[in-house]
């Protein structure tokens, strides 16, 4: 069973429907025994990082999803939820994150060059770097959607692969039992299902 | 690298999709999610739903189709048609879209740009526009394009994209049912205005007019038309292989 954190940051739905979709039993869920129970943890959000790192504070369930993570269970955020993984961010001010990650996050318009619109909003292509257990079933190329205006930098060799836009920016992030990728998969047809497929499998 | 979107836009009335899909006599018509599949299978990289219902009963068959297709669609849904309050963005949020498009109801709400930016977040709320020239110069036009709002449609566009608006949909009343082509000026002006994605509506009567909005407005994120692909006059797939073969960013 897979738990999909419900800690009042976005909107769960279409997440819920695309892993029922590919057959997953998951559950949506801010209980900290059946997160202690699962086998996978999927940490949604969008929204400001701020707000959601206090909220994963306040409620004691940032707590549980290190302490499960340190444990080896594997844990995918999304979004917001991947940006969370991190040590730091930078989107109004300076909130510090799960730091599951070394790294932080900065606003797209430090990190890319040229005339281009934010938010990063549409369909852009992976480039692969390191051969992680999300992208078993992915090609390099493989078209994902992306909604963000602020974006993670790794600094632990953790990125797995990275879209450009303006630059190289990162698009998924794999390190041992953590990943996370910045696009939707839930909303990236049928390519962003076969990660979230090899995400239950990993 | 980037791609520009080809966005299907359906009409959706009492919970059934309206206006052209008899031609489409591959899918079965009585299942409006059905038709939104077909065109994320033939490549949609974005689906449009307007619900043209009035009454109450209506809008809740609408969110019933709605969350019936986001069930089993997943690429990025926008949901428009008689959204004049946050509420109205919660009914069709809940449900599963995940942009939600104000058009006249900007004029009636002042400020749900404001308030529905702030609660969902900018990339959340689209300001869709009818516009068309009147003396020279752009005027919004609501009511379906039946009512002159006396606005000058550049300077709406600049108010409600800097209250919040992330994105705008332009749809030329001009070239609009005409099919012969997007309305290239009015485009340019309104991606030269504002720095958000804008979409082209209003034209398109072959996959030519595409590739012809791509190249003369190079700002411009998507195209967005309804009877050409419910008529297939337009492939989807044969309109990005000829966006791919023309230097055009495409998803295939």
């Amino acid at each position: 069973m897979i738990a999909v954190i419900d800690y009042g940051v976005g909107n769960l739905f279409s997440l819920a429907c695309s892993l029922k979709a590919i057959g997953s039993d998951s559950v949506v869920t801010n209980d900290k025994k059946v997160i202690a129970n699962a086998e996978g943890i999927i940490l949604p959000g969008v929204g400001a990082f701020g707000d959601a790192a206090l909220k994963l504070k306040e409620s004691g369930l940032g707590d549980v999803i290190k302490e499960e993570a340190a444990r080896g269970k594997k844990l995918l955020g999304i979004c917001l939820g991947m940006q969370l993984l991190f040590e730091k961010s930078y989107e109004y001010g300076c909130h510090e994150g799960l730091g599951l990650l070394k790294g932080s996050v900065r606003p797209l318009s430090e990190l890319i060059t040229g005339k281009l619109l934010i938010p990063h909003m549409g369909w852009n292509s992976l480039e692969i770097t390191k051969n992680s257990p999300i992208f078993r079933e992915t090609r390099n190329g493989a078209f994902m959607y992306f909604v963000h205006s602020y974006a993670a930098v790794p600094e632990d060799g953790s990125l797995a692969a990275y879209c450009g836009y303006g630059g190289k920016i990162t698009a998924a992030v794999s390190k041992d039992n953590v990943f996370g990728c910045q696009f939707h998969p839930e909303k990236s047809g049928r390519e962003g299902l076969a990660i979230l497929n090899a995400f239950i499998k990993a | 690298m980037i791609t520009k979107r080809i966005i299907p836009c359906l009409d959706v009335k009492n919970g059934r999709v309206v206006k052209g899909i008899n031609f489409l006599n591959t899918v079965d018509v009585d299942d409006p999610s059905s038709l939104a599949s077909y065109y994320t299978d033939s490549g949609a990289d974005e689906l449009v739903f307007y619900d043209i219902t009035a009454s109450a009963e209506g809008r809740k068959l609408f969110t019933d189709f709605l969350a019936r297709t986001a069930e089993k669609v997943f690429i990025p849904l926008t949901v428009g048609g008689g959204i004049e309050s946050t509420a109205d963005f919660e009914r069709v949020l809940s449900c599963g879209a995940d942009k939600v498009s104000v058009n006249s109801g900007g004029f009636k709400n002042p400020s749900l740009f404001k308030e529905a930016a702030m609660l969902y977040g900018n990339q959340c709320v689209v300001l869709s526009v009818d516009v068309k020239r009147v003396n020279g110069s752009f005027r919004v036009f609501v009511k379906g394009g039946r009512e002159d709002t006396g606005v000058d449609a550049l300077e709406w566009i600049k108010k409600c994209v800097s209250d919040g608006a992330g994105e705008v949909v332009v749809n030329s009343i001009d070239t609009d049912g005409v099919k012969k082509g997007f309305d290239i000026e009015l485009l340019s002006r309104v991606v030269d205005l504002v720095n958000v994605p804008v979409i082209a509506s209003g034209g398109a009567g072959s996959a030519e007019d595409f590739i012809e909005l791509f190249e003369k407005v190079p700002g411009i994120s998507a195209g967005l038309a309804a009877s050409v692909f419910h008529r297939k006059e337009v492939l989807i797939p044969d309109l990005k292989k000829k966006m791919a073969e023309n230097g055009i960013p495409a998803r295939i």
